[in-house]
């Protein structure tokens, strides 16, 4: 099922061409992975795909809902983690999560249910009432991963979502996305080839705005003579 | 309709909350209490008048909510801005007009708080006198109706930059305009060159014109209609900004 279908989004500021035509499709059960270097336009157009931001052209449907005619539908289906994960810092663990469940229009008992299972997936439980501040930059991530997932939305769209984090940590952010991946629709922005080697199945390769290259990350592995890591050197020099 | 005042109401419950969630609130309500009293007992010279009335309580409001306000209003948007929880923010179901009047009610209610814990100075007055009550509840009503002027300014302003020392003094030096355009002196030196409707526009733009006309009673149709058109303006103002600055 089509969950989210991107048509030649375009995207400048000032002089400066951002997004060129990029088109991107999400099915259900699909893990994009968004590789491109420092510029290439992950953030603009993840931003764009969210909502933040308006495309100068092109059409987002989320679900069959056009993102620019309705947006408080189409924002409603989506579960976004910022890059940096910012939070409202001098709230507690719980009190944020509760406070983007309410605006989620989440209901109070079916809040406190997602609550529960969030703060012992997620492995907040014991940080609930912790001042944001205070927690350190893993537990940070992790609480921004929580407000995108507290509605169980049908598609996730994470920037960078293990970006300074520990090895052990990264491997338990990769474990999470794998698990929730089978009836959602992802997209991850990384740097970090790894990552959609061991979480994506498809590889969007972007620079200087435009899609180069879009492939089942699979058919990428089969290659033995290049991998991942070379043909991004190759075609992002 | 329901459903935009119920997210309404979320907004404004976590900027509300917020400000007691810092030494913010506290320090607020203790220097606006301290200021509001000593410049009432001391510089108003409240007792030597031998007045039953407050005028020398509100006389000062307008000096006061000239620092206090911005300092309340700083935070609103340029702390979203430079943290980034704007993105967040802004990816929720939610319109800009529900995150602007929910941002700015939540603050002017704050400013209610702090002018509803000076009514021991209205039960002072009442001890000691037989004071129009009528026309100190009107002057309570107009103290809080220019705080919200200056508050949607200030939250306007705020929209502005990701600094809130430099929204304070932009908001500052903006409501000091405000309040000196109906200064004796100042329309003065602009009578000297300016032509009469010049001069009456500028007047009429001036926050203490107005709030000196409430101060004696009169909360005439004028007079809230430019506080209120001002708020108005100013909160429109804002979630325009708000779309066009936001990922600035």
């Amino acid at each position: 099922m089509n969950l989210l279908e991107a048509k030649n989004l375009y995207k400048s500021f000032g002089n400066i061409n951002a997004v060129s035509d990029i088109s991107i499709s999400l099915d259900v059960g699909e893990v994009i992975g968004f590789l491109g270097p420092n510029g290439a336009g992950k953030s603009t157009t993840m931003k764009m795909l969210t909502g933040f931001l308006e495309a100068d052209s092109g059409s987002i449907e989320i679900k069959k809902i056009d993102l620019s005619k309705d947006p408080i539908n189409a924002k409603s289906i989506i579960g976004y983690l910022p890059e940096g994960a910012p939070s409202y810092s001098d709230m507690t663990v719980k009190s944020f999560l509760y406070f983007v469940g309410k605006m989620r229009g989440l209901k109070d008992e079916l809040l406190e249910k997602r609550l529960e299972i969030m703060l012992k997936d997620i492995n907040l439980s014991e940080v609930q009432n912790q001042i944001i501040e205070t927690l350190s930059k893993g537990y940070k991530r992790r609480v921004g991963i929580a407000q995108a997932l507290i509605h169980d939305p049908d598609i996730l769209i994470l920037d960078e979502p293990t970006d300074g984090l520990d090895p052990n940590q990264k491997f338990e952010m990769r474990k999470l996305i794998k698990s929730i991946s089978k009836n959602k629709g992802i997209i991850i922005s990384t740097h970090i080839l790894e990552e959609v080697e061991a979480v994506c199945s498809r590889t969007i390769i972007i620079s200087s705005g435009k899609v180069l290259l879009n492939k089942e990350t699979k058919d990428i592995l089969k290659n033995k003579k290049e991998n991942l890591d070379s043909i991004f050197r190759k075609i992002t020099k | 309709m329901k459903l935009y005042i119920e997210k309404l109401m979320i907004i404004f419950n976590r900027e509300f909350t917020g400000y007691f969630r810092t030494p913010l609130a506290s320090i607020f309500l203790l220097v606006f209490l301290a200021l509001s009293a000593g410049m009432t007992f001391f510089m108003g010279q409240f007792f030597q008048r031998g007045q039953a009335d407050l005028n020398s309580f509100f006389v000062w409001h307008p000096w006061l909510f000239l620092i206090l306000m911005p300092a309340i209003g700083m935070r609103l948007w340029a702390e979203e801005r430079k943290s980034g929880t704007i993105e967040l923010l802004m990816t929720l179901p939610v319109t800009n007009s529900q995150l602007v009047l929910g941002k700015f009610l939540a603050s002017w209610f704050f400013t209610l708080l702090a002018i509803i814990m000076t009514i021991p100075i209205w039960i002072t007055v009442n001890y000691l006198g037989e004071p129009d009550n009528g026309v100190i509840f009107i002057s309570y009503l107009g103290s809080w109706l220019m705080a919200g002027c200056f508050l949607s300014l200030t939250s306007c302003l705020s929209m502005l930059t990701k600094n809130q020392v430099i929204a304070f003094i932009v908001s500052t030096i903006s409501c000091f305009i405000l309040v000196m355009s109906g200064f004796g002196l100042v329309l003065a030196s602009v009578r000297s060159w300016a032509p009469l409707w010049l001069t009456e526009v500028i007047q009429s733009f001036s926050f203490l014109s107005h709030f000196k006309r409430i101060q004696y009673g009169v909360l005439d149709l004028t007079t809230f209609i430019f506080f209120i058109s001002m708020i108005m303006i100013c909160i429109s103002i804002n979630i325009f900004l708000v779309q066009l600055k936001k990922a600035d």
